[in-house]
């Protein structure tokens, strides 16, 4: 047998809860509800599940939800740490869990209050401005450098510099994203367009980046089941095979301030993440039909397409001016809206998106995809997946 | 501050602006850390800096408000002369006057009267 983890494991089942502001509701019985509904999506009871799956800072115990659907016996549970960076990770950690024998039913989940309880784009603050940073407690915080937004604009001003890229070029992913969402029932910017005016005319949140390309912050939760390929033939829906699944740290990694390595325009983890999936399934770029690329701010969408090999480096502004990234272009990015226009669950619901894209369900469906890629959080240690037909 | 990094606060404190620096094969690194990856030494020492450096990338910080600071102010990553990075701010300087690859000099800076910051000044006046 070979050693490679390609099509070892299978998606069988997603599900989530509304994507709303204000659910109402505790975290748990989100994650419980998005869990319910991917196994009802599975067609797999309560009862089978045997490992869970989540990111380090969800809230929401394994155990619990375990208790909360009657599931009476867990053989594999492990968490992701670094943020969104952990989204395609669960899904590794599932399907290792499923190639090895440990477990047969494995739900990645991931479930908050993100936008109604504690808003991470407030960034490493007390909860309100009033609270001070203890000085000094770091190389940032001293400095008022406490927000996603501002880490990551200083890594696109850069890209900027070394690329002679603008705050178009980052605002025509907004665009795009939105263009999507606006056909998503489902995206919280359903019927609401945008036009690269609109972007340019939006407040500064930290320069270089304005409003439109930070994303929104949900609430909300979505789960996915994966199971063994031999498993999921017998269910609701075909298999969306897990053809490859990589997590990547690079050299001089930090989470969120990698600004010390020679060259901060690019993202290496995501390179070590890309020639992982590209070994893993024997796949190229040429092979991939669409992809769901982590946008919790536009400028880091760029250089993951540059560290795919879905163009060269530096030439992501021109691939995207050229209207490959929108629905009937080369490579449709973000079908669903992305985090910018449908929600931001942490990545999970882009995993959603890739397998319905891959069983042909999805609302902005594009044609005859065969293989799609998935990435998780930027900036951070990451991962990613390529989902692709049985 | 922990005991790979006291040796920075401490240096500031005096108004020095200190790199960690490999004891072995004397490669500079910061921020610190307790060995130096390229010889794995954990002995190490450190360098007194110019002070000197330029603009390798900056922001501007809009929202949301930042206890202590004055909306809007620039946070920019400084390349010492020395090679390594180090982020700070440009305290006295409109944000829309900094620019990549700006000559700038440290400052210290005396912060709510109980610590000190390394700080950033222009080396030139800004192109006008």
């Amino acid at each position: 047998m070979s050693r490679t983890l390609a099509d070892r494991a299978a998606i069988a089942g997603i599900g989530a809860t509304e994507f709303s502001k204000k659910s109402g509701r505790t975290p748990l019985q989100l994650a419980v509800e998005a869990t319910r509904a991917a196994l009802e999506d599975a067609g797999i009871a309560a009862a089978e599940v045997d490992g869970m799956v989540s990111f380090t800072g969800d809230q929401n115990a394994e155990t619990e939800i375990a208790r909360c659907l009657g599931i009476p016996r867990l053989t594999h549970f492990s968490r992701i740490h670094y943020g969104g960076g952990a989204a395609c990770a669960t899904i590794q950690q599932a399907a290792m869990a499923v190639a090895t024998g440990i477990s047969e039913v494995v739900v990645a989940y991931r479930a908050f209050n993100e936008r109604s309880e504690r808003r991470f784009g407030a960034g490493r603050q007390g909860p309100t401005a009033d609270v001070p940073v203890p000085l000094p407690t770091n190389w940032y915080a001293p400095f008022g450098f406490v927000t996603p937004a501002s880490w990551v604009a200083m890594f696109a001003r850069r890209y900027m510099h070394e690329y002679n890229a603008s705050s178009e070029d980052f605002g025509r992913v907004s665009v795009a994203d939105r263009k999507h969402a606006a056909t998503n029932p489902k995206a919280w910017f359903y019927e609401q367009p945008i036009t690269l005016e609109d972007h340019q005319e939006s407040r500064w949140i930290v320069e270089p980046l304005h409003l439109l390309d930070c994303c929104q912050e949900s609430d909300g939760g979505v789960a996915i089941v994966v199971t063994s390929p031999e498993r999921a033939r017998d269910l609701a829906h075909p298999p969306v095979m897990i053809r490859a699944a990589a997590q990547g740290a690079s050299s001089d990694q930090e989470t969120m301030t990698s600004y010390y390595r020679d060259d901060i325009a690019g993202l290496p983890e995501m390179g070590l993440v890309g020639d992982q999936l590209w070994a893993q399934s024997g796949l190229g770029p040429d092979d991939i039909q669409t992809a769901i690329l982590y946008d919790h701010f536009t400028p880091f969408v760029l250089p993951q397409l540059e560290e795919l090999g879905f163009c060269e480096r530096g030439e992501a502004r021109h691939f995207i001016a050229d209207g490959n990234i929108e629905l009937g272009g080369r490579l449709p990015i973000n079908t669903n809206g992305g985090q910018l226009g449908e929600a931001y669950i942490h990545g999970m619901n882009g995993i959603a998106e890739g397998v319905r894209q891959v069983r042909g369900s999805a609302v902005n469906q594009v044609e005859d995809v065969d293989h799609v890629v998935v990435t998780a959080g930027t900036g951070v240690p990451t991962s990613a997946l390529i989902l692709g037909r049985a | 501050m922990d005991q790979d990094s006291a040796f920075f606060w401490e240096g500031v404190e005096k108004g020095e602006l200190r790199i960690q620096r490999c004891s072995a094969c004397k490669a500079l690194r910061h921020p610190p850390r307790p060995t130096c990856p390229r010889c794995l030494s954990f002995d190490w020492d450190s360098l007194l800096a110019s002070g000197n450096g330029a603009v390798y990338s900056f922001i501007v910080h809009h929202h949301p408000p930042v206890y202590g600071f004055e909306i809007p102010f620039a946070i920019a990553l400084i390349e010492l002369e020395e090679g390594t990075r180090i982020v700070g701010n440009l305290p006295g300087v409109p944000p829309e006057k900094v620019r990549v690859g700006m000559p700038v000099e440290v400052s210290f800076a005396r912060v709510a009267d109980e610590w000190t910051l390394p700080q950033w000044r222009p080396k030139e006046e800004p192109t006008r």
